[in-house]
């Protein structure tokens, strides 16, 4: 599948590493394609379970950490708008709706994005996934549908594809495979085990790990039928 | 953060007793643990900047350790701790870290709120 040329692409997701292994490669390819990509992201994975291992991290250095891994991703994938929005890992979903509604609306105000990326409210396992797409959800479905930009979700839940049927949208992203690489690399308090377990298979080509970073596929969010 | 020096664990414990301090607690299996493994029940807590005073504090087993605060009307638990550190703001900062490096419990005491 081919990208559309977009305007202007928003992407939201609660936690630093949410956009490496499933969106990169389609952030980068927008970017590539001279659009504006904004990245929103809500806290700053201060829970996370990943200190390092031995551990470079403390709980309370993490956030600081993550930071600055976040930054990292985003120059690597050349995103030029990267917005942390201060929120706490694993409190988004206790937030006040209102505020959190908020802060999404005011982006979606001022960017007009023709496409925005979350994750798929009902499929996205953790809660602050569900709390974030939940919330872009009562946002966009506020807006006229005539001037609603599109909503491509990332669903990984056990039943997604039972309940949701296959990904409509499909992108192979071999072409700016180096800068995903690099984004996933840079979360390195998170990937740093993941990484080490690929030994060489990067350099010897192996497929298994190659369809995995080069497929990435999103489900367009059905909207109620108009009553 | 380095593996729990019992005695030196201790002394540290002992001399955050009897004032006020912030304490942040946790426990954790993450967020993923029941999508891995639908059998498994998925359960955490934290506490974050709890004002607290204890009476005294011990830090004791054969690692991982279990730290147990005093309270005049109460307890502060943890079990399964591995790992610890004073930071640069003079904070003790206790961790269990599972054999993949992955913290299932904190316990932390500061002088001042954590952030």
């Amino acid at each position: 599948m081919a990208f559309e040329k977009e305007r202007q692409v928003l992407v939201i997701f609660p936690h630093p590493d949410d956009e490496a292994f499933g969106v990169s490669g389609t952030i980068a390819s927008h970017v590539q394609n001279g659009t504006p990509v904004t990245y929103a992201c809500l806290t700053l994975g201060q829970m996370g379970r990943n200190l390092g291992n031995p551990p470079f991290a403390t709980r309370e250095s993490l956030p600081l950490i993550r930071k600055q891994e976040l930054k990292d991703a985003a120059e690597a994938l050349g995103i030029q708008d990267l917005r942390m929005l201060g929120l706490r890992d694993k409190t988004v979903e206790f937030e006040s709706e209102e505020k959190l509604d908020g802060m999404i609306s005011s982006m979606v105000e001022e960017l007009k994005p023709s496409l925005v990326i979350t994750f798929y409210p009902g499929y996205s396992v953790h809660p602050d996934h569900e709390a974030t797409g939940r919330s872009v959800v009562r946002v966009l479905s506020r807006i006229k549908e005539e001037d609603r930009p599109k909503l491509h979700c990332v669903a990984f839940s056990n039943n997604c594809v039972e309940d949701l049927g296959e990904a409509d949208i499909r992108y192979n992203v071999k072409s700016v495979e180096k800068q995903k690489v690099a984004a996933i690399m840079a979360h390195r308090s998170q990937t740093q085990y993941m990484v080490a377990s690929w030994g060489d298979k990067l350099v010897t080509q192996d497929p298994e790990l190659l369809a995995w970073i080069h497929n990435e596929r999103f489900w367009t969010y059905q909207w109620p039928d108009k009553e | 953060m380095e593996p729990i020096l019992l005695a030196e664990a201790q002394s540290i414990i002992d001399s955050f007793a009897g004032q006020d301090v912030y304490l942040h607690l946790e426990t954790t299996n993450g967020a993923y643990a029941s999508h891995f493994d639908e059998t498994f029940f998925s359960a955490g807590a934290y506490i974050r900047n709890a004002l607290i005073q204890y009476e005294h504090g011990k830090i004791t087993g054969a690692g991982p350790y279990r730290a147990g605060l005093k309270l005049s009307i109460g307890w502060v638990y943890a079990e399964g701790l591995t790992h610890f550190e004073v930071d640069g703001q003079g904070r003790l900062l206790m961790a269990g870290l599972d054999p993949a490096g992955k913290l299932a419990v904190a316990l932390e005491i500061s002088k001042t709120p954590f952030e």
